[in-house]
């Protein structure tokens, strides 16, 4: 049990996947203008993550590896997520409309997401068991989200801020980030 | 021939992927810490674009439109894995130090951007020539980023000890919020350069579509 909190907070808060690993980098600017849109991505991304993990660790350790083909990881999993990201938003569409709309429509940008397939190959290099799999997918997409949030929180007040002009735009958004990371760094010595 | 150098000398400055369209940062910030990494990353980037739109530009006219995305994903992881192997068998150290930014090249939105917006469209010599153009576009930033970090951050260039030894080492421009911070200073001091020489000019706005939603969201219509 402490193996899995260790795994949880290390890869939530310390490790955290935005601001200490520059992953996913692209949608945390893009779709941090707003704060709803924010959280949904944010749940999408999540969603997704748990379920390409549950995917994708069966796939690796019972097929490529007792064949010896480890080497089509990279094609092999790209695949498999850009399908299981088709079903889910196929299957969303026809039977919970609901869910569909709050985050259906960012399905398609998540294929392309460098978390999700970051995530599996980090349940790779680092030996994870299933379930520390899974532990550390749901960690490391709340992770995601909570960056998000952080980041759609403070743009809201920059809208009205007093901006240099040679910061307008994506500078200032960067800077920000800069200072968040700063923030989170103190998370550093949380665990041994 | 003058027509393939405009091609490849716009990836450089003028549709520049990090600084103007804004793709592929993650991988940019992460490999930075140090010169070595950052032109290990360029080169390994460079070779899976131009490669992946050599191939889509042949094919072009082979592929069907409505499954065009799993084809160009299924190119490019190829030549992301045989990149990956290249690189763990002649570079095993620089292999180590990038981790996992190896294989997500896979999903590098300037690979994805480039092969969609351009050459699934043009012939051959113009997708190699925009491939060339954007990969060292790509990698230049990647030395701007690394030399600031390497300098500040560790005291040395490639490897080098180049401040005196009086100087103390910043340890922040090597941590990941110095990444972010010189990346938003080179990216002011770019934007104000371009305001200055487009003053008047109005540049087209450029779309990527891997990273935020269409302006009429799809699900809208859906």
């Amino acid at each position: 049990m402490s193996d899995l909190i260790k795994i949880f907070v290390a890869a939530f808060l310390i490790n955290n996947i935005i601001l200490m690993r520059f992953i996913a980098l692209c949608s945390y600017i893009g779709m941090t203008s707003d704060v709803g849109q924010s959280v949904g991505m944010g749940l999408a991304v999540t969603f997704v993550t748990v379920m390409a993990s549950a995917v994708t660790w069966p796939i690796y350790y019972w097929i490529l590896k007792p064949n010896g083909l480890e080497f089509l990881e990279i094609l092999v999993f790209i695949v498999v997520i850009a399908a299981l990201v088709q079903l889910v938003e196929f299957y969303l569409r026809k039977s919970v409309p609901t869910l569909y709309h709050a985050m259906g429509i960012y399905l398609p940008l998540i294929t392309t997401n460098c978390a999700i397939l970051a995530v599996t190959f980090d349940q790779i290099t680092s030996n994870y068991n299933f379930v520390q799999s899974i532990v550390f997918a749901v960690a490391v997409s709340l992770g995601y989200l909570l960056a998000m949030l952080l980041l759609a929180g403070v743009r809201q007040r920059l809208k009205n801020s007093p901006i240099p002009s040679f910061m307008l735009d994506t500078p200032i958004l960067y800077l920000t980030t800069s200072i968040i990371a700063v923030a989170f760094m103190g998370f550093a010595g949380l665990i041994k | 021939m003058k027509r393939l150098f405009g091609v490849f000398v716009n990836g450089l400055i003028v549709e520049n992927p990090l600084f103007v369209i804004m793709i592929g940062l993650c991988s940019a910030m992460a490999v930075t810490t140090t010169v070595a990494n950052g032109i290990g990353m360029g080169v390994a980037l460079t070779f899976v674009l131009v490669m992946s739109e050599l191939i889509i530009s042949l094919f072009r006219n082979l592929i069907p439109e409505s499954i065009r995305m799993p084809i160009f994903l299924i190119v490019i992881a190829a030549f992301t894995t045989i990149m990956d192997l290249e690189m763990k068998a002649y570079f095993p150290a620089l292999s180590k130090s990038m981790g996992v930014f190896i294989p997500l090249v896979v999903v590098n939105c300037i690979v994805m951007g480039r092969v969609e917006a351009f050459s699934s469209k043009q012939p051959v010599g113009d997708a190699v020539a925009d491939g060339l153009g954007m990969g060292i576009g790509y990698t230049w930033v990647l030395l701007a980023l690394a030399v600031v970090r390497e300098l500040l951050g560790n005291g040395t260039l490639l490897g080098f000890q180049i401040m005196p030894s009086s100087f103390e080492p910043m340890i922040f421009f090597i941590l990941p919020p110095g990444g972010f911070l010189v990346f938003a200073l080179w990216m002011a001091a770019s934007n104000d350069l371009r305001r200055k020489l487009l003053a008047g000019r109005k540049p087209a706005p450029t779309q990527d579509s891997c990273c935020t939603l269409p302006d009429n969201s799809s699900a809208e219509k859906a």
